[in-house]
């Protein structure tokens, strides 16, 4: 059915994103398929870490913890972003064709009316990825 | 500070251990539809004091104008010895980095790669440092040192009371061309420069290689310790949003008049408020759709786009102009200055104090109050060049280019004077100057509208540039806060341009702007100590 499973995450607010985590180990599972946490930092000091190094290390262990937690060897990648508040969608982009994920499992508030301005990242990316995007809220 | 170096993919720095979390502070708020992710209390102080100010200066400006007109000229003539000494010590502290084994650091590690091309780089400095300057002051600064140098001194009661730089050089134009010359390159060469360059290396080794947030509070680590996370830091980071907002706000508001004028001048556009206006908001909707496209798609291509067209108008003058000239007195030019270099930099028992002390120290004061927008951003896009590249590409060579500049355009406006007696580009209003210059070149449509493009665009990066430093500061050093943050301060921004040029008051608070000069120079001279503590602990 499905190849390998990418699934974009946001450090700062790992705890928001418990149901779309399940979602995509018992994926993995079900289908015995790799599964790729992707992380995106600015090159400067932001709330998660201080350099793209120390976001790294923390985007590892968060990967090794989820691993013993679902019972699973899931890969990470760190990507770094001049300006993550804009380019965030295309980085994601970008982690598909490098990771050749080809189901994207992520989390996402219920679209309110600010999503006519600003689409969220889930919806930019179910909009404008060739590959399927399970959107989890 | 502890010596623990970090080892990673970027190679070694030395971080500073504090205990501080980056947005700590900060309150994830939800205004209407939208979420915020802001500085407490940095962004309601100053999105607030912003707003009384600008209301009282409304309701008040006859009585405010010359309250901060005066404020500003008693800085400026005052501490004029205060201002100067600091741009030189600013200077030979660059200088002697370059030179020193401290130019080896590299900021983010010893092994991290640049960011940014050096033209992507270059462009995105060069038009948040000087862009707009250069297009109204290329013309008229040189004429104007250049006539009051002709007309020689003028001494009354024992005060002289001429505008001359030095001891002038009656009725010898050669000497005056020259010696107006050296002056403008000294105003726009390595001083400003230098200024620029300590608050951005300030900015760029404390947040790459110490892991401290990027704001301006963060320089000042070294001194006051964990008390920059309290309201020390909350004073300084407001003070530096004021600057760089009523800075940008108020040069929008003339620069609003100043671009009318070139229109009517160039199509007849009639000067009027709503005209005014117009470009006001063309020129903020530009800036937003350039942050709402990031750094990369927006600011960097802007900027690429301005440098282009920058260049083209430049190589344009030299080869429409008296081009062996230009080229002869791009090295005379620099010769002049060199030659009066240290004269001009002089900062005590001065003669020409009217010269001093309202044209350099006033200059001095107003690169101090952009240098907190200006040094933020240069420091976001330097990440991964050693500090011996960093000072030659934001010191060195942008100096080079501003001495290529006004030799160019105010070499062409001097001939024009003296060899054709042209009298037009003497007489003509400031912003005129440089369409007045160009009328007197061949194919002036095309001269003149590049011009007046390149005048707008050049507000339209400082404008850009300067909501995303605005943003950063009042996230608390969060570059990722949600992008209505920087929709909202462009947008501020606009707003209080068009309030005060409707209302008055543009000329008084960019007195005001320019007044805060004076602390961030205490700032900046104490951020050459911490930087210099900061990169001895580094590894090389």
């Amino acid at each position: 059915m499905y190849k390998h499973i990418m699934v974009p995450v946001d450090l700062a607010h790992a705890d928001r994103l418990d149901r779309a985590l399940t979602t995509a180990a018992d994926l993995a599972k079900h289908y015995g398929i790799p599964l790729t946490y992707v992380g995106v930092t600015a090159t400067t000091p932001g709330a998660v870490a201080h350099n793209p190094e120390e976001f790294q290390a923390k985007l590892d262990r968060f990967a090794q913890a989820q691993g013993l937690k679902h019972g699973l060897r899931p890969d990470m990648v760190a990507y770094t972003s001049h300006d993550p508040a804009v380019d965030l969608d295309q980085t994601l982009m970008k982690a598909i064709d490098e990771t050749q994920a080809d189901l994207v499992v992520m989390a996402s508030h219920v679209p309110g009316l600010a999503d006519h301005l600003f689409a969220s990242n889930a919806g930019h990316l179910a909009m404008h990825a060739k590959i399927s995007v399970f959107v989890v809220r | 500070m502890t010596d623990i170096l970090k080892d990673g993919p970027d190679g070694l720095t030395n971080p500073i251990e504090t205990d501080y979390e980056i947005g700590r502070d900060n309150i994830q708020a939800r205004v209407g539809p939208f979420g915020l992710d802001i500085h407490n209390p940095v962004f309601l102080i100053s999105g607030l004091t912003i707003v009384a100010f600008v209301l009282a200066t409304l309701a008040w400006h006859d009585e405010v104008e010359p309250l901060f007109n005066h404020l500003r000229v008693w800085l400026t003539s005052t501490l004029d010895w205060f201002f100067l000494s600091a741009a030189n010590v600013f200077v030979l502290f660059c200088l002697v980095l370059v030179v020193s084994p401290l130019g080896k650091v590299r900021l983010g590690g010893t092994n991290a790669k640049p960011d940014y091309s050096y033209s992507g780089w270059f462009a995105m400095l060069f038009a948040a440092g000087m862009g707009i300057g250069l297009m109204f002051f290329g013309v008229a600064e040189p004429i104007s040192h250049f006539s009051s140098s002709l007309g020689g001194t003028a001494v009354e009661g024992g005060v002289r009371t001429d505008w001359a730089p030095l001891g002038a050089a009656a009725g010898d134009a050669e000497a005056a061309a020259r010696l107006g010359m050296a002056a403008t390159i000294f105003h726009w060469g390595l001083h400003p420069w230098a200024i620029y360059a300590v608050v951005a290396l300030a900015l760029a080794l404390f947040s790459y290689n110490k892991g401290l947030p990027l704001t301006i509070r963060s320089i000042f680590y070294p001194i006051f310790g964990e008390r920059v996370w309290g309201w020390t830091g909350h004073i300084i980071d407001t003070l530096a949003v004021f600057a760089t907002l009523f800075g940008l706000a108020t040069s929008l508001g003339f620069g609003a008049e100043q671009a009318n004028a070139g229109l009517d001048f160039l199509f007849g556009w009639s000067v009027t408020d709503t005209s005014k206006i117009l470009l006001i908001v063309g020129i903020t909707a530009i800036a937003l759709i350039s942050v709402l496209a990031g750094l990369d798609a927006g600011v960097k291509r802007l900027s690429e786009i301005n440098m282009v067209l920058a260049l083209a108008l430049l190589l344009f003058v030299v080869f429409a102009g008296p081009t062996l000239e230009l080229l002869g007195g791009f090295v005379s030019g620099l010769g002049a200055y060199a030659e009066n270099l240290i004269p001009l930099s002089n900062p005590v028992g001065r003669e020409d104090a009217n010269f001093s002390q309202g044209w350099t120290a006033f200059y001095w004061a107003w690169w101090i109050s952009w240098s907190p927008f200006v040094g933020m951003f240069i420091a976001r896009v330097s990440r991964g060049r050693t500090v011996r590249e960093f000072i030659i590409c934001v010191l060195l060579i942008p100096t080079v280019v501003c001495v290529f500049w006004m030799t160019v355009f105010g070499g062409t406006a001097i001939d024009q004077i003296v060899n054709d007696g042209y009298q037009a580009v003497a007489d003509a209003d400031l912003e005129l100057k440089l369409f007045a210059m160009l009328e007197h070149l061949p194919l002036t449509a095309v001269s003149s509208i590049i011009g007046i493009v390149l005048v707008i665009v050049f507000f339209v990066t400082s404008s850009d540039s300067g909501s995303l430093v605005i943003d950063t500061i009042t996230a608390g050093g969060k570059v990722d806060a949600p992008v209505p943050q920087r929709v909202f301060w462009c947008t501020f921004e606009g707003l209080v341009a068009i309030a005060l040029l409707l209302g008055g008051g543009l000329g008084a608070l960019q007195a005001m702007a320019v007044s805060t000069g004076f602390p961030f120079t205490v700032v900046l001279l104490l951020a050459c100590y911490a930087t210099y503590k900061g990169l001895a602990s580094e590894p090389r």
